[in-house]
């Protein structure tokens, strides 16, 4: 048994806990994640992997400065900037110039967190804020996209990657079409083994969406993610598509094809359980990822842009607080069934 | 500590820095967001709100004792749209690209809450002389905070300054930067560097007074 402490201590609750902190989730995101890193490096090679670097390092040693200009001791220790920095990476289009990476990872961490007032604190999901940052900053970078599995991925970085800060990118080759824009724009929404597979292009790290199921799983398995927003997102877009399917199949294509397409595994895995930006009640939860899938399939169906995860995810971010305000749990010994 | 008595230096001077209307008082938002998107746009813009705001400032100033004060408002803006209509008409004159990339904003200076609160604050209270140095500090400060946002938006934005490219070749312009986003985004950046600017004025002013003391 321990030694007896020598004087009481008075804390507020919880009092019991079960011993995880911060840097131990983190941790155990960063684990869940690292299938689906090693995996977008294995696909994109040498570019995406100096993307997903530059994405870590920029959002870690913007915190660290902000933390020593403010006179405060550095949160970088936490893990969960890096986590932040390596989603962020994660949701980047491969070939994008690394000086846009480090645009975006200071704007995500400075204003989308530190001004909010850092870790707990944030609105919005960081890596997000600094996703759509760059997404109206520079929409054609942003949506440019390389081909998967080059042969000389490994040897050669795409020139677009070492682009001069403030210049304009060269690219090697056309751009790719990613399975959302092929249906937006060419009416293909053939659910293929490849798309399955994640062998499409697409961002760094979102094409394949059984490694980041896989990482889901590790996470709520061990408890440190809510399981009801990914499962709320992915049956309101399976629902919402299934029924446009019956409706018109030549227009709207099928569930599988939503749920495995563009960055829906990725942003409902990582990005709509940011434990912050999240509701706090289960049926807030419910809710939450609700508004996300019907979102996403607005955007994607109806909006101009063939993807619509982040814009969906962000919204829902928006209106998190309020689903909170909606939905109070009933306080013991109150409501019903008390006289 | 005495209260020196307010000079005339003084009612110049507050609205450079001390008050000035975009980044202390938060006014005229409207146009400070909406055409600062070049530096160009945002210095006629200043002018034209610098010039309505000194006559403005003077009619009021000297009219202070005709005007009834449940009428006020009234008469304010039917002044303020007098000299609006003339700076329309002006610019229009002058450059009619300018006028129509300002377009419904000049004639959206008359409800610009900057002039109305200097007359209904100031003029309304204070002899011509006064009024008219409070209006042209308050009028520069405006203008130099459009120009400042006008500068960010414009370089990052089309990397231009003035309409002359500073990059030599291939400058990756930052959409978000001329769209309506832009202008907040650079608003919120300079704001920030003048409130910790004040707050360390405000320290070491501070301090200096301890050591007084």
């Amino acid at each position: 048994m321990a030694e007896l402490k020598k004087y009481l201590e008075i804390g507020s609750s919880p009092h019991i806990t079960d011993g995880a902190s911060v840097d131990v989730i983190m941790r155990n995101v960063f684990l869940a994640l690292l299938p689906v890193t090693v995996f977008a490096i294995y696909a994109f090679g040498i570019g995406a992997a100096l993307v997903l670097a530059t994405a870590t390092i920029s959002c870690i040693l913007t915190e660290h400065l902000l933390c020593k200009a403010t006179g405060a001791p550095s949160t970088v220790g936490d893990w969960s900037v890096a986590i932040t920095g390596l989603l962020y990476g994660l949701t980047l289009p491969p070939g994008l110039p690394l000086w846009m990476v480090a645009v975006g990872g200071v704007f995500g961490v400075g204003i989308g967190k530190f001004l909010f007032g850092g870790l707990g604190s944030n609105a919005f999901n960081p890596a997000l804020v600094g996703r759509a940052f760059l997404q109206a900053a520079f929409p054609q970078a942003m949506t440019h996209w390389q081909y998967p599995f080059l042969e000389n991925r490994f040897e050669q970085v795409p020139t677009s990657v070492l682009a001069m800060p403030f210049a304009e990118p060269a690219y090697d080759a056309a751009t790719a079409a990613t399975p959302l824009a092929r249906m937006k724009f060419e009416a293909l929404f053939a659910e293929t083994p490849e798309l399955m597979a994640g062998l499409t292009t697409g961002s760094v790290g979102e094409t394949c969406g059984v490694l980041i199921l896989l990482g889901g799983l590790y996470l709520v398995v061990r408890n440190f993610m809510n399981w009801r927003i990914p499962v709320s997102i992915f049956m309101a877009v399976a629902v919402m598509t299934w029924i446009f399917q019956q409706i018109d199949p030549a227009t709207y294509p099928g569930p599988l094809f939503m749920l495995f397409s563009g960055g829906l595994m990725l942003g409902a895995v990582f990005m709509a359980t940011d434990m912050v930006a999240s509701p706090i009640t289960n049926p807030g939860c419910w809710l939450y990822g609700v508004l996300i899938g019907v979102l996403v399939v607005v955007i994607r169906f109806w909006g101009g842009m063939p993807e619509g995860v982040m814009y969906a995810i962000l919204l829902a971010n928006a209106v998190s607080p309020h689903i909170d305000n909606l939905i109070q749990p009933r306080v013991y010994g109150t409501g019903r069934g008390v006289q | 500590m005495a209260i020196k008595p307010v000079t005339p230096t003084d009612e110049f001077v507050k609205g450079l820095w001390r008050d000035n209307p975009v980044f202390v008082q938060v006014l005229g938002m409207c146009p400070a967001l909406a055409v600062s998107n070049t530096a160009i746009n945002a210095l006629a813009m200043g002018l034209a709100t610098t010039f309505v705001l000194v006559m403005a400032g003077l009619s009021v100033s000297l009219l202070r004792h005709f005007i009834p004060r449940e009428a006020r408002i009234v008469s304010y803006i039917c002044i303020i749209a007098t000299f609006v209509t003339c700076v329309d008409y002006a610019i229009m004159a002058i450059s009619i690209e300018l006028h129509r990339a300002l377009g419904a904003f000049i004639a959206l200076i008359v409800v610009n809450c900057l002039i109305l609160g200097r007359s209904e604050a100031f003029a309304s209270k204070h002899h011509p002389g006064r009024a008219i140095l409070d209006a042209l500090g308050m009028g520069a400060g405006f203008t130099g905070a459009l120009f400042f946002i006008g500068i960010v938006r414009e370089i990052l934005g089309s990397g231009t300054l003035f309409g002359v490219g500073l990059f030599p070749d291939g400058f990756q312009a930052w959409t978000i930067m001329v769209l309506p986003s832009g202008g907040f985004l650079a608003m919120a950046v300079w704001l920030l560097l003048v409130n910790w600017l004040k707050k360390r004025e405000a320290e070491a002013a501070g301090r200096a007074e301890e050591v007084a003391s």
